[in-house]
Formats: C-alpha cells, structure tokens, sequence
C-alpha cells in the first residue's frame, strides 16, 4: 500500500493519466459532488482519447450561465478540449436546455461515443465492478431501448435484463475531509457517486476540503474507507 | 381561449395523492414543485436519487448550499431526521420497492400506462437519468405534465411514439386540464379542469376518455 498518498496539488495527482484510459468522474449533475479542481487539471493536462464514465454529461460554460449567474465549469471542458472518445452515463445532456452542450454537440457531429444507461443500473454495474462481480440482473429498462441487445431472464415470473460491471484505471472524486491514511467522508448530496466509484478503480484520487490527522475521523462515520483511495488533494473551499 | 391549470396548481393537485408518512421521489422539472405543496397535516419523506432522505421544501436565495441538492440541481431544505447516503444505496432503495410514490414529468403517456419522459426527436443525446429506475420501482407512478405540446398535439396517446422509459407504469395522471386514472384497461377521467367539457378534453387526447361515473371540477 502507498503511505504517502498527499499530493500538493490537482495538476501533479493527475499528470501520469494517458491517453486512452477509462475515468470515472464522481458527482451527480453540475454541483455538488463534483471534483471539479481535478477535472480542469485533466484538461490542462491534456490526455487524449478517454473513455468517461459519470452520471451527467455537463452543460459547459456557456449553457452554465442559463442555470447560474456566473456560469461555472463542469464535465463539459473536456469534452470542449476534445479529450473524449466515448461518455458512459445517465444523462449525457438535459433534455430542457438547448442541444449544445460540448457533449451534444460532439455526438450530432458523430466525434464521441455515447453508452446511456439508467442511473441506477449505472451505480450498480460500478458496485459490480468494485466487488468482483461478474453482472446481475435488473428489471429496470426492460421493454426499452436499454435491453436491446442484452440476456433477458424470468426470474419468479417477473422479466429481466443482464447488465454487466465497469471499472475503470482512474476514478475522480470529491469527498468532504480525509485523513492522511486516505479515510474520506462526504458532505450532504455531495457524496452521491463518488463512494460508489472511489472502489472502482485501480487509481482513486480524491480532492478533498481539509485532510486532517490520521485518528481525528471518527471511524463510525467513515463512509470510503482507506484502501480505496489511492491519491488525495486538498483544495480548501 | 380558456385558462389551463398553472404548473404550481398542477403539482398541488398532485401532492393531494401524498399518503400520511408516505416516502415521495418528485422527478426533474416540474414534480419538484411538489416539494412546495404538501397538504397540510400531512407528513411525506421526500425521497431524492442522489442520496437523501427527509428534505424540506425548496431552498429560498438566503438558504442555498450547492451540496444540499434535490435531482434536479435544486438547493433544497434539512429537516430533522433527514439522511445522506449513497447513489447505489438510493437506487437499491428505489429498485427494491421502498419509494411508495414518484412523481415523474413526461413527454406522452400511452393508454396502457407506456411512460415515454426521456427522448424526443432530434436529441439522440438525452437521458433517462433515474427515470427508468423509479418508473420500474416505486410502487405508484403519477405523471404531471402538459395535456398537448406547445403545437397542441395531445401528450396522451393510444400508443407512444417516443422512446418508452418503462410499460405499464403510469397509474395516474395530472395535466393543465384533467385528472386520468390508469386503470389497465383504458383511462377514466376523474377530475376537469374548471370552464372545460368533456368533448373539449377529448379533443385534444389521442386515448379514448371514458368518463368516471362521479367525474367532477378539479379542486384543491
């Protein structure tokens, strides 16, 4: 196990990160949850060709400053910066707001590659990963574009389809504090998919709000527990 | 032209199904103005599928905080005895039957019950989010929406031409101009919207309304 697991900064965590890997990107939409400090050091960093995996496809800069004053950054810069080959995901753009996110706009000029998958078959298939196992059944998607293509079982007489696990070499997450062992908890709805796709990967690195001595977590409320996490950052709030 | 419902009217219409201690997921756009609607003396667990449960009503601008969030991007309220936890926890949650109600938008809904909310025509990039999860697990289904599109061609249909996000879902549904059970076999209008009549409504429906013996005005 690595010891010392604190980098200094966003862009020195995710330097090594090639071109062609599989990431999974914590949060749940725009806000929230989101890493958002790791994100735009990958798109500083520049890693071509990736395979993303998180809940929502971002709106971008431009479309940000409908939702809040300001705009703000989210998935949409790597998708802008041309980094993406494939997104695997709930909601790769909103269908309230108009078709140009950096996303939709890639995929209407056929540059990426999109999986959609229901969010919760998405959390499960990572859950399936992180824990060796093989794929489960789900009744969710059934008589949809979803089991196009997939095992179909009758289980007790009730219909299901086979989906199957993600992992990924990189996860990104954003946790509340960690402790210098690399122990996170999360705060409010920001913790969404990131516990989940912190055990995932074979490189988890975490940007935190304050690290804090090993022993001052309260280990009841350890929600990820150490050995999932592989680098962490603070980035004060 | 008559007035239709408004969407806060539509959505206090349809908060009048929350049950006493009945755990409700409200869906992106206009179900989470449920949030602001609960009939009083009532108490509801709203149920979000980024992770909590035990919300309060929307965040006013002196409340905001960006990691409290419904899922719809909202800021939202705490309550006492409200919980976080994770998105493989929420879903498993939801799959397994735990949310008594959601409240879902749509595009159309079919006479069967067909849900069609994620997909429309010429937006091959949207998704269904929660959507499919909540429609197949949660253990009443209630649709709140526009009756027609901003064309004026009707939302409920004989069969759905939009991409279905479950079947035989839906079992009640709550428009600008009517109440319409699902009942298996075809829609019953319940409630009407008040200066409507019934050819009026059935004119802008593509699923044959059959009338409910006690077809009334909507109140609140």
């Amino acid at each position: 196990m690595v010891l010392n697991k604190i980098f200094r900064n966003c862009n020195e965590a995710v330097a090594d990160i090639p071109d062609g890997a599989t990431i999974m990107v914590g949060g749940f939409g725009s806000f929230g949850g989101l890493p958002i400090n790791l994100i735009t050091a990958l798109a500083d960093q520049g890693a071509k060709n990736l395979t993303v995996i998180a809940n929502m496809g971002g709106v971008g800069f431009e479309l940000s400053q409908r939702i809040k004053p300001g705009g703000y950054q989210d998935l949409g810069i790597l998708f802008e910066g041309g980094q993406v080959r494939k997104f695997i995901g709930s909601v790769p753009a909103l269908g309230g707001m108009p078709p140009n996110s950096p996303l939709e706009q890639l995929y209407n000029e056929g540059k990426v590659e999109i999986e959609t998958v229901p969010q919760g078959t998405l959390a499960e298939r990572i859950r399936c990963g992180a824990g060796g196992l093989g794929g489960f059944y789900t009744p969710v998607g059934v008589g949809t574009v979803v089991a196009e293509g997939k095992e179909k079982k009758v289980i007790d007489g009730k219909e299901y389809i086979l989906e199957l696990p993600l992992t990924a070499d990189f996860a990104l997450i954003k946790a509340h504090k960690a402790d210098k062992l690399g122990n996170l908890v999360y705060r409010k709805t920001a913790r969404c998919f990131n516990p989940v796709m912190a055990t995932a990967a074979r490189t988890t690195i975490a940007e935190v709000d304050e690290v804090v001595a090993t022993g001052e977590l309260d280990p009841e409320v350890v929600v990820t527990p150490h050995v999932y996490v592989h680098r962490i950052v603070e980035v004060r709030r | 032209m008559k007035d239709r419902l408004d969407e806060m009217t539509i959505a206090l219409r349809a908060a009048r199904e929350f049950t006493d201690g009945a755990v409700v997921n409200l869906g992106y756009g206009m179900p989470g103005l449920c949030a602001n609607a609960i009939p009083e003396g009532r108490t509801v667990f709203f149920q979000s599928e980024n992770g909590m449960l035990g919300y309060g009503s929307l965040a006013t601008d002196a409340e905001k905080d960006y990691e409290m969030i419904n899922a719809s991007d909202q800021p939202v309220t705490p309550l006492p005895g409200m919980c976080f936890f994770d998105s493989a926890a929420s879903f498993d949650m939801i799959r397994g039957g735990h949310i008594d109600i959601v409240v879902l938008g749509a595009y159309q809904v079919s006479e069967d019950g067909d849900l069609a909310n994620w997909g429309r025509p010429g937006r091959p990039a949207t998704g269904m989010g929660g959507g499919m999860d909540l429609a197949a697990g949660a253990k009443k289904t209630i649709v709140t929406m526009l009756h027609t599109t901003k064309t004026g061609e009707p939302r409920i249909v004989r069969k759905c031409t939009y991409p279905l996000t479950a079947r035989r879902c839906v079992r009640l549904i709550v428009t600008d101009l009517a109440v319409i059970e699902v009942t298996g076999e075809g829609l019953v209008l319940r409630e009407i919207a008040p200066g409507w009549t019934l050819p009026e409504v059935q004119g802008l429906t593509d699923a044959r309304l059959t009338p409910s013996e006690n077809l009334k005005e909507i109140e609140l």
